[in-house]
């Protein structure tokens, strides 16, 4: 899958200062338009207003998770190929597990580091 | 005869009943067994004499116990002093972190004209990197806060079953066990010792279908 640098990018997670951190770190390696979401219900409604290239999720959020949102999203024919990236504290493997069987494109453990984040963007769309 | 059946009756009624029996309905059956305990008595309602006491005096003891510990005091104060510190503890985290990332980012805008640019746009990265803690800690104080609500509740339910009528209903707490499968593993971080590490993550992911 070949990037697209100017795709859109939606950031979920309920803590701001992560939203902050990732978006920082997503603008280093050069993608400049990334938004946010602070809860699953919301970012849902963000995915199908407009067309996204990449999710990247926390899990941990209220009321709706982020593996209720990844389900949603595999749910949904017009949004079931979106990578979606879960960034979570959740380590157990029964989550990675239950992640993966939800549909995840790739999990990364927080706290995480900007080479990890790179990484799993390399997995999904090849060298940039 | 009569008063051995009436006991056995009372004994029966009570084992058959759903929930638990109440201590002070215990104490009352106790009460209500040495004041029937008259003239003759076998053997058998002597020993019964003398468990049901013994189980009246442990009663007794727990409550002078828990009485001690100020359960109320706890309840209403304690708890409540605790969580409210904790949370001023991840407000005042983030707002510590949101200056530092403020002053990254200004790290980062400089960079554009600085001749170390790069060098600068690395230390930044290791900031923002850094800065991952806060999310962490603040998941881990919320189990904390959540911990505590839950010793708050137990406590709860201990003052409604010894507490001298301070509660009408013995309601015990009732657990806050999620109940569907996503709930379910909403585990909040691991211990470091604990946790899977990235590698075994990514491990665990490239062996799952």
């Amino acid at each position: 899958m070949a990037i697209d640098m100017n795709m859109n990018v939606l950031i979920v997670d309920d803590y701001k200062t992560m939203l902050r951190i990732i978006r920082n770190l997503l603008k280093q390696l050069g993608f400049e338009n990334v938004e946010e979401a602070t809860d699953g219900g919301s970012a849902l409604m963000k995915l199908r207003d407009r067309n996204y290239g990449l999710v990247i999720s926390d899990w941990n959020m209220e009321p709706m998770t982020g593996l209720q949102l990844l389900k949603e999203v595999r749910a949904d024919n017009k949004l079931k190929h979106v990578p979606f990236i879960m960034v979570t504290a959740e380590s157990k493997t029964e989550n990675v597990v239950a992640a993966k069987e939800a549909g995840v494109t790739n999990y990364i453990v927080k706290p995480f580091n900007a080479a990890t984040l790179k990484q799993k963007l390399t997995a999904i769309y090849g060298n940039f | 005869m009569g008063k051995k059946s009436d006991l056995r009756r009372k004994l029966e009624t009570a084992a058959a009943q759903a929930n638990p029996a109440e201590p002070a309905d215990i104490a009352g059956v106790v009460e209500a067994v040495m004041n029937n305990l008259s003239g003759d008595v076998s053997l058998a309602e002597v020993q019964l004499y003398r468990e049901l006491q013994r189980l009246a005096d442990y009663i007794q003891s727990a409550k002078r116990e828990i009485a001690a510990l100020r359960p109320e005091d706890i309840r209403s104060r304690d708890i409540p002093s605790a969580t409210d510190e904790l949370d001023a503890v991840i407000g005042a985290t983030a707002d510590a972190t949101g200056a530092i990332l403020d002053a990254a980012e200004a790290l980062e805008r400089m960079a554009e004209t600085m001749p170390e640019g790069d060098r600068v746009r690395e230390v930044a990265t290791r900031i923002y990197e850094a800065c991952n803690f806060q999310d962490v800690t603040g998941q881990r104080i919320t189990k904390v806060v959540r911990t505590l609500k839950h010793i708050e509740d137990k406590i709860d339910a201990l003052l409604s079953a010894f507490g001298d009528g301070l509660k009408g209903g013995a309601t015990a707490a009732e657990e806050t066990v999620p109940s569907d499968d996503d709930r379910r593993l909403l585990h909040g971080p691991q211990l470091p010792e604990e946790a899977n590490r990235q590698d075994e993550i990514d491990a665990i992911f490239a062996n799952t279908k």
